[in-house]
């Protein structure tokens, strides 16, 4: 370890947690207001820099397998399943997850009602289940469309349902969140709760997509 | 008035699937905006935020970025509370303008 | 205790006022059964400006059929869309 003796060469060891993660351009204006605003409020001791990279990191820990290990609980534990559906919020407690600030409200995909969750409005997501929402999830075409078309959006996914299944939109506008609980692919039977974790994608949490099979 | 950000039932093209890693600089405004929002801060709530959003107008709002809109809009709920100046802020800026730009003159 | 129990047609407020409202525009004018009651909370049209939210407003979920929200709605005629609105956006549906 030598990394006092060596000073030239640019910055890259900056001490606290406002540098820019693109080395190779010039940081953009909003990149530089959100570090500034960051820097400003560290000197000022309204946050600290150990809370910030605390808060980094816990927003780093969130990703889909945290929903994956629900779906595949519900899939293979019936009393699990009921409590999801009846009480999400306790029910992903029992697993470790917390939501502290908003409800959780699972839905159950039949073979007669397909879910699929938007928010129009904003960009309200189980993030403490799924991590950070993908790119599209935030964009205008899938938050203008989908309430309307859902079908033709599906398709987009890749995703074909019979024209006889109920398409159920949930519009997160207030202070619930929604998870769908898909259903379990036909030959799954034999496999264990984490092979059946591996099946589960963040999409078809969404209910953009279906579970793989395999 | 509709907001910019009401979208529900508008015409829009299809969805562009192509995601990106999110980049340090969105998880730090992700990150500031957690304490700021927390039991201990309550400097801004997530309607405060959002409020903020709605205010930039539709040009702004199409234009920006996910993060670059919270960005703007918790930088300037922080301004309305007096939290931080736009003194403050426009030095410090320059400060890291200049930081920033260093790091590519040594090179 | 809240106005509405699930069950219940329910007509949202045909209204346009500035501010943050969560009520999304689409949906203004339409009606829907209550699907369920999801408890109260805090009024994001008074939390937005930095107030307390108080009083806070009973939350429900509202079911629409979508081909009575888009009058050109094109897929399955009992598709629906599930839309969280605060009691004071609510009325009852004649």
């Amino acid at each position: 370890m030598s990394e006092h003796t060596h000073d030239h060469g640019h910055d890259h060891d900056h001490p606290h947690p406002n540098q820019p993660d693109i080395d190779s351009e010039p940081m953009g204006y909003y990149q530089l207001m959100g570090s500034a605003l960051g820097e400003l409020l560290i000197e000022k001791g309204v946050i600290t820099a150990d809370e910030l990279r605390a808060a980094i990191e816990n927003v780093d820990s969130r990703s889909p397998e945290g929903g994956a290990k629900v779906v595949a609980k519900a899939w293979t534990d019936p009393e699990y399943k009921a409590r999801l559906l009846e009480n999400g919020t306790a029910a992903v407690d029992e697993l470790g997850i917390d939501m502290p600030a908003t409800h959780l409200v699972v839905v159950e995909n039949t073979d007669k009602v397909h879910n699929v969750i938007v928010c129009t409005l904003c960009s309200c997501y189980p993030r403490m289940l799924l991590g950070l929402p993908p790119d599209w999830y935030k964009a205008h075409a899938y938050r203008s469309r989908v309430v309307r078309e859902p079908r033709a959006v599906l398709k987009e996914f890749g995703t074909e349902l019979a024209d006889d299944v109920e398409i159920r939109v949930h519009d997160s506008t207030a202070d619930m969140r929604y998870l769908v609980l898909p259903r379990r692919p036909d030959g799954t039977e034999g496999m264990s709760e984490e092979e059946l974790v591996e099946l589960v994608s963040r999409d078809c949490m969404i209910g953009v997509t279906l579970p793989r099979s395999s | 008035m509709r907001g910019p950000h009401d979208l529900g039932g508008l015409p829009a093209g299809s969805v562009d699937l192509s995601e990106h890693e999110h980049g340090f600089w969105e998880k730090r405004i992700d990150g500031i905006r957690l304490l700021l929002a927390d039991k201990q801060r309550r400097l801004i709530s997530v309607d405060e935020m959002r409020r903020g959003i709605e205010a930039l107008g539709k040009e702004a709002y199409d234009k920006l970025n996910y993060y670059e809109r919270w960005t703007a809009s918790v930088t300037g709920v922080m301004l309305e509370k007096g939290v931080i100046t736009a003194d403050e802020l426009g030095r410090k800026i320059a400060e890291i303008e200049e930081r920033d730009k260093a790091r590519f003159e040594d090179d | 205790m809240t106005r509405f129990a699930p069950g219940e047609r329910v007509l949202v407020r045909r209204a346009y006022p500035p501010g943050h409202i969560r009520t999304p525009w689409y949906i203004r004018g339409k009606t829907g059964v209550v699907e369920r009651i999801c408890g109260e909370f805090g009024n994001p049209e008074e939390l937005a400006y930095g107030r307390d939210g108080t009083p806070k407003q009973p939350l429900y979920r509202v079911r629409f059929l979508q081909k009575e929200v888009w009058d050109d709605y094109a897929e399955n005629p009992n598709d629906t869309v599930d839309i969280e609105i605060y009691e004071h956006w609510l009325e009852p549906a004649a």
